[in-house]
């Protein structure tokens, strides 16, 4: 769909924001789309119940990866908690293109949020509907 | 395009089948995914709505004037499909839900009774999820080792793996005709001379050859053929598994129930004559009747030039995406024994923002590992893009895949 496809995302795709690891991550957490390859790492340094500094590495779809640079964007200097409550909606509105007829370009939005969200919580993974 | 195209008037086949007039985002549907589902002619979609307005009635039981003329109808499919593959007895064809269940059915109402612990099944890396897991749950069953016949760099199975993995243990051996994925035809009529030079039976997943070609189950000599009725322009919800008679005969059931029985006691029952033994409840009766009327339009086309058509658009489309900077297709890279599907990656771009790239101009592909993680993993790669065509493709649509391409490039790479 040639409305995914708009410059904010391809900027985000093609220069992401926040890319490459953190050296002593308080949380680092990675998860995939086994379906297509999709991959998302996310380093956190967390201060305070702040998150001051936030890195996401991997490789995929442009989506995935354009998600990923602009939800790290956002959470950067939130509270443990915002963090935690950012969400699939918040998502949605951030990356500004209509996914919601489209479940399986959805999905690839996800991945981020979903490893995030895994990662802050401690857990090794989390479905779709719980974000 | 060359001068010996068109084979046949395909645009005048192409108004048979209304659902290919239509725009997607602005622009005409060019459908190529027909591997994952083929489209229905009107031929077919009036033949179901035919039955159901007019006819309908449950089969084999009726002695009423509806009843006896689906039944009539119904058996009559039958008879086609037998016709259809060869077969030399329409006794040999169940009807199933799909290729997945034929295969299944195999796996539970053979596999139990004659493969034991430390016997041999023997399939390939590049089958499809549907000729791998019926086979890893029966392993798992009786306790049987399960092989995997290589696939090299061209997309051929290693010839020499069969050799090396027959031994007087292997009981099953179960291969695709064609892969959904890299184009391949084995040589299955030559594999079946092996298989049982060992005394193993010989499955065969026909479930992208049997719309595209001519089989006859009789001159390959195999033992069981598994299609679906959605694949040949006929309606999702019906599949075939053909089986030699003498071999069909000696299987348990698989699914209990009406139909299958012959004489229902308290504590037993006795079963029906093949096929009935493995066709348990009510059919799916409009749908194998629409697989009948499906059955008489490729024939009226003839398989022969199916065929022959989708292999000038196979190389026109290996020549035209070979063009393609960055691009690398997967499979046989020659027209030597490969036809219908082609899948590629291209430098830089995800399969997923190809597909969705590719929809914005009206091409449907598909994007994935389509149901073949074993043969992706293999091929080093998570994903890829596949283009498939079908009788009722043109040429036009492969230039719109190539120019699609460098779009996608356009936008993702700029």
């Amino acid at each position: 769909m040639d409305n995914f496809y708009q410059e904010q995302i391809l900027e985000h795709y093609k220069h992401p924001s926040n890319y490459g690891r953190l050296d002593n991550p308080t949380i680092s957490h990675e998860d995939t789309n086994p379906l297509c390859g999709d991959i998302i790492r996310i380093d956190l340094l967390i201060e305070d119940e702040l998150i001051k500094e936030i890195k996401f590495s991997g490789q995929g779809c442009a989506i995935s990866q354009a998600s990923a640079s602009m939800l790290t964007d956002e959470i950067k200097g939130k509270t443990l908690a915002e963090a935690k409550a950012f969400s699939k909606e918040d998502l949605l509105e951030l990356i500004g293109i209509p996914l919601q007829k489209n479940p399986s370009r959805l999905k690839c939005a996800l991945l981020s949020l979903k490893t995030l969200k895994a990662g802050l919580y401690g857990m090794g993974t989390m479905d779709d509907e719980d974000l | 395009m060359s001068d010996t195209f068109p084979i046949f008037d395909v645009l005048a086949l192409r108004r048979d089948f209304p659902i290919l007039h239509q725009e997607v985002n602005g622009k005409p549907l060019a459908f190529l995914d027909s591997a994952a589902s083929s489209q229905r002619p009107r031929q077919v979609i009036d033949c179901l709505e035919d039955y159901y307005r007019r006819y309908h009635a449950n089969v084999h039981r009726g002695v009423y004037k509806l009843s006896e003329e689906a039944t009539y109808a119904f058996e009559r499919a039958r008879g086609k499909v037998a016709m259809f593959i060869g077969a030399a007895n329409l006794r040999e064809i169940v009807f199933t839900r799909n290729t997945t269940e034929a295969i299944n059915l195999v796996a539970h109402a053979w596999g139990n009774t004659y493969v034991h612990e430390g016997d041999h099944i023997l399939i390939s890396l590049m089958e499809h999820h549907s000729n791998i897991v019926p086979w890893q749950m029966l392993a798992q069953r009786v306790g049987a080792k399960l092989d995997y016949i290589g696939v090299d760099g061209e997309g051929r199975l290693v010839l020499e793996d069969i050799e090396r993995l027959l031994t007087e243990r292997t009981k099953i051996v179960a291969l695709t005709h064609q892969s959904n994925v890299l184009g391949t035809i084995n040589p299955i009529k030559e594999i079946a001379k092996q298989v049982h030079a060992v005394g193993a039976k010989f499955l065969v997943d026909g479930a992208q050859s049997v719309p595209h070609m001519p089989i006859n189950v009789q001159d390959l000599d195999i033992d069981f053929l598994a299609f679906s009725g959605h694949k040949m322009c006929g309606p999702t919800g019906v599949g075939v598994l053909w089986g030699k008679r003498k071999i069909l005969e000696t299987m348990p059931p698989f699914l209990g129930g009406g139909s299958m029985i012959k004489v229902v006691d308290l504590d037993k029952s006795t079963y029906a004559d093949i096929p009935a033994r493995f066709e348990a409840g009510t059919p799916a009766i409009g749908e194998v009747i629409a697989l009948g009327a499906a059955i008489d339009f490729l024939m009226n086309v003839t398989l022969k030039t199916i065929h022959a058509h989708e292999l000038t658009l196979i190389k026109y489309a290996l020549d035209r995406l070979s063009n393609v900077d960055g691009l690398t297709i997967y499979g046989p890279k020659t027209m030597e024994n490969r036809s219908s599907s082609i899948s590629f990656t291209l430098e830089g771009a995800h399969p997923h923002d190809i597909a969705s790239i590719l929809d914005g101009e009206g091409i449907a592909v598909r994007a994935g590992h389509h149901c073949t993680q074993p043969l992706h993993r293999q091929m080093k790669v998570a994903a890829t893009t596949r283009a498939s065509f079908y009788l009722y493709n043109i040429p036009e649509e492969v230039d719109r895949l190539a120019m699609g391409l460098e779009k996608v490039k356009k936008v993702l790479r700029g």
